[in-house]
């Protein structure tokens, strides 16, 4: 028997790897998180090397383990990166349609929220303790975002 | 939201205050605010309701089918009239601060 084949482990590992770190690093920076090309690379790579390392498996006779291994190491790449697209397209996108959300022109509707003090903030209030310079108006930009830190 | 903290000056130096909603409690913000160093306003809205009165209510999207807000953003100006909106059609994509720094800058009388 010759050495282990290690290049389907390798190539589902990286593939495993592209997936986390685009949840637990990418996806807190704009530029890879928008468009996740980085791990779309990572992603490549990882079947890439897997790949070869199905090729070697059935291009020797016999070991069907290793084959066994390779074939079920390529699956769950596929349904890995399967996900990953399921979720960047299509998953992020479910949204509420929102038609009731305020518009561009209207009074923002008031509020009232406590702070990281537990200290009321009522939206009114923060416009009107804005100020007004000449030739310069001054704005809140209101944030909502999804939470569950 | 860090981006937000890291283009804080620029957002000052324009007169924009930034205020961030969340269904997190005034708790896990402080705790959030503190790790992150974020030092603009972060409130809580744990009953949903300023959410569902700007009827961005994402049900069911939050971890274990919680109700959460879907990213938006809204820009009121001094008046307390809406300017801007911004709703994502994919809550990962949001807009970046350069992004609102412009329409800001557009905006200025």
């Amino acid at each position: 028997m010759s050495r282990w084949n290690l290049l389907p482990l390798g190539g589902f590992i990286i593939v495993a790897a592209a997936f986390l770190s685009y949840y637990l690093y990418f996806a807190y920076f704009p530029v890879t998180r928008d468009v996740p090309w980085l791990s779309f690379g990572f992603f490549a790579l990882g079947l890439v090397v897997l790949g070869a390392g199905v090729r070697r498996a059935f291009a020797q006779p016999g070991r069907w383990f290793a084959k066994l291994a390779a074939g079920l190491l390529s699956v769950l790449s596929v349904l890995i990166l399967g996900f990953f697209i399921f979720h960047i397209v299509s998953l992020s996108a479910q949204l509420p349609a929102s038609k009731g959300a305020p518009k561009v022109g209207v009074k923002a509707p008031n509020f009232t929220l406590p702070d990281t003090n537990n200290q009321p903030v009522t939206l009114s209030e923060v416009v009107t303790s804005l100020g007004n310079e000449p030739g310069k108006d001054h704005y809140v930009l209101l944030v909502f975002y999804r939470g569950y830190w | 939201m860090r981006g937000f903290e890291q283009s804080l000056e620029e957002f000052k130096k324009r007169g924009v205050r930034i205020v961030a909603i969340s269904v997190d409690s005034p708790d896990v913000n402080r705790e959030h605010a503190r790790k992150q160093g974020y030092t603009y306003t972060l409130l809580s809205d744990e009953k949903r309701e300023v959410i569902r009165q700007y009827d961005i209510l994402h049900a069911g999207g939050g971890p274990g089918e919680a109700d959460i807000a879907r990213p938006a953003e809204f820009l009121i100006d001094s008046t307390g009239t809406i300017r801007w909106v911004n709703l994502t059609e994919n809550y990962r994509i949001r807009p970046k601060p350069e992004d609102v720094l412009k329409v800001v800058d557009a905006l200025q009388p």
